[in-house]
């Protein structure tokens, strides 16, 4: 066998790796076309101990979205990830949030304000459909655990390392 | 082979022995945490009842949670256990002594601790006891402070009973799932040759010398060959007269392929840590406001419900699938091992899969609730101090765009880790490649449908 030989023998195998990762940064970048037309949403959210209702919200990418948002209760805030957009509201007063949706994905919108003992935990989901970062992320998974499988088929035994090590009674 | 796959750290860094080997190592280490410990204790106790305002509970369960689970048991293992706070009354109880070697045993009643409780069934009841609770004990600082205070005093009360840290090995919830997450660690303290220590006489490092204790926590170090039972409290590392035990850094997650110590009541650590992290995720940081309420407690049926639910789901639903999915892999695999063992066996592959769920549900939970630290550090008990003029700091979630990303790539790592594991620990069994890949494709599945639902659970 030749170094050229030698040299394909090696990469062989390893070139499913390869193609994993390229086709793993492709699924990630890959852009996604926008099939829906913005539109104006108008939503009324109403905060109390210690749910959102709705407790969760979907709109689409470029969706111009108005909030009147309500606390039934006690003070409340909304504050939302991603966005970093933050409100404060008191009992039997509206306030209004505006905003676009430039940014697909779920983000969580949680109160603000300490309204009681399970505060931080007051969550709500806003979708901004199409959810990229979802899908682009089972994706990934997907193309992981085939190039794995696949690098370890081709492989069969010759990379592996534990053979023996503290082989079972059976 | 195995070997040859450590770096003695001590080969590069000499003067780390030096430091190990002073007897001021451990206790610098536990009097500092015990400060905090303290006052988490006292603010708890007589501080503002408002969670994110009082020291107790952010310093425990944001900044301490975040430390271990992100940062200390993925890199350095059990290297908590040898600085944790709780068991060092009880210690130095049975030592009669804070620093220096005391001449003589350890002060106990020398009890036998007994031998059916010799395992993780207690640490695995422990953390389920306490994780049915969990919406309370983290929103109230004084629950929170009372169990913090009950675990210090159980360690005390063994301390009293038994020689050494029982309390640690056999009860500690916490260092139950410390113990099975840090088999992941790159970081190991091990003999460097075992061919010294077979045949050494006396064993210093089990029955102590005048430098140091015999291993507090029971183990011998001249035959470790897993981190799950070593606290890394260096006593083996004082006490060698030979100088042969080191540091070593190894492959991440070389303790899995250990084979002969699996066990199932390890196996069911894994199940109830990784079964918690989704409930944890679907309770406290999902949307439903109904399902945090009955976590609460807002009625008792309510809570005996998401009670049943919970342990359910973590003692019968969770291995019961599990289960399932071992017989799936038996047969396709023909693999000829008893089923019990094979689920006790790939259950080492929930290992990586749980502490990079935990982690990344810790990304959420941390870092969005980290800002409270600032307030609390200047005003620990809520009663309007301002110690560095911190207080008025308000709450800002960091990095709140980044998260899901994270997420995602600490996810899909832990998975194809796990999948790994799981080609490995089918290879122990059948020495055919084919068949080991065929066996391993049931957990396969397994392993990528929690990652679903973990994916879903935070992006979807
Ligand atoms: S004292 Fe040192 S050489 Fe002797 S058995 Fe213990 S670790 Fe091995
Ligand atoms: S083996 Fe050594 S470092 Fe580990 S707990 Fe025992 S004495 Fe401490
Ligand atoms: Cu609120």
């Amino acid at each position: 066998m030749n170094r050229f030989q030698q040299l394909v023998r090696w990469t062989y195998p390893r070139w499913v790796i390869l193609m994993g990762i390229i086709l793993a940064i492709g699924v990630m970048t890959f852009p996604i076309p926008q099939i829906t037309d913005p539109q104006t949403r108008y939503i009324t959210l109403d905060a109390r101990q210690f749910e959102f209702a709705p407790h969760r919200i979907h709109i689409n990418k470029g969706d111009r979205v108005i909030i009147n948002f309500t606390a039934s209760d006690v003070v409340h805030g909304f504050y939302l990830d991603g966005y970093g957009i933050q409100a404060r509201v008191e009992p039997g007063v509206t306030k209004q949030i505006e905003f676009s949706a430039e940014r697909t994905g779920k983000f969580r919108y949680r109160c603000s304000v300490s309204c009681g003992s399970l505060h931080p935990f007051m969550i709500g989901e806003l979708v901004v459909g199409p959810n990229e970062p979802f899908w682009r992320a089972i994706a990934l998974v997907i193309i992981g655990l085939f190039t794995l499988l696949t690098y370890r088929f081709l492989t069969k035994g010759t990379s592996y390392e534990y053979p023996t090590l503290g082989a079972s009674p059976a | 082979m195995i070997k040859s796959q450590r770096i003695n750290v001590f080969q590069y860094v000499p003067f780390l022995r030096g430091v190990l080997r002073s007897r001021l190592f451990q206790p610098v280490l536990t009097i500092s945490t015990l400060f905090f410990f303290t006052l988490a204790i006292v603010t708890g106790l007589f501080g503002t009842p408002v969670g994110n305002r009082n020291f107790g509970i952010v310093f425990v369960w944001i900044v301490w949670w975040g430390l271990l689970i992100i940062l200390l048991v993925p890199f350095l293992g059990r290297l908590w256990c040898a600085a944790c706070p709780i068991p060092v009354p009880g210690e130095w109880l049975q030592r009669r002594g804070i620093i220096n070697r005391r001449k003589g045993r350890l002060s106990t009643l020398r009890w036998k601790f007994p031998k059916r409780l010799r395992n993780m069934w207690l640490q695995n009841f422990g953390f389920l006891g306490v994780a049915i609770f969990s919406a309370i004990i983290l929103t109230r600082p004084e629950v929170s402070a009372w169990l913090l205070l009950g675990f210090s005093l159980i360690g005390i009360i063994l301390s009293i009973l038994y020689e050494n840290r029982v309390f640690c090995r056999y009860v500690c919830p916490v260092g139950g799932f410390i113990g099975l997450y840090s088999l992941m660690s790159p970081v190991e303290v091990r003999v460097q040759d075992p061919q010294v220590c077979a045949t050494h006489t006396p064993k210093d490092c089990i029955i102590g010398n005048e430098y140091a204790y015999g291993c507090p926590w029971m183990v011998f170090p001249g035959t470790l060959e897993r981190n799950t039972y070593c606290g890394m409290c260096m006593e083996c590392i004082k006490a060698c007269p030979k100088n042969n035990v080191v540091i070593n850094l190894r492959p991440v997650g070389s303790d899995l392929m250990v084979a002969k110590e699996r066990r199932l009541d390890e196996a069911y650590k894994a199940f109830i840590m990784l079964a918690c992290a989704l409930l944890y995720s679907v309770v406290l940081l999902g949307p439903w406001g109904w399902l945090k309420q009955w976590a609460n407690m807002d009625t008792l049926p309510h809570w005996l419900a998401y009670a049943g639910v919970f342990l359910l789901a973590n003692l019968l639903l969770l291995p019961g699938l599990f289960t399932l999915t071992a017989l799936l892999s038996q047969r396709l695999g023909r693999i000829q091992l008893p089923l019990r063992q094979l689920v006790t066996d790939y259950a080492y592959t929930l290992v990586p899969l749980g502490l990079t769920a935990w982690i990344a549900f810790s990304f959420s939970l941390v870092f969005t609730n980290g800002s409270y630290a600032l307030g609390v550090l200047s005003d620990p008990f809520g009663w309007g101090w301002n110690l560095f003029g911190t207080t008025e700091s308000t709450w800002m979630p960091f990095g709140s765009a980044l998260i899901p990303f994270l997420q995602t790539g600490i996810l899909t790592t832990g998975m194809l880790f796990a999948v790994n594991t799981a080609y490995k620990i089918a290879g122990q069994h059948t020495p055919n490649p084919r068949q080991a890949l065929r066996g391993m494709l049931p957990v396969t599945g397994f392993i990528m449908s929690i990652t679903f639902a973990f994916l879903w659970l935070y992006l979807g």
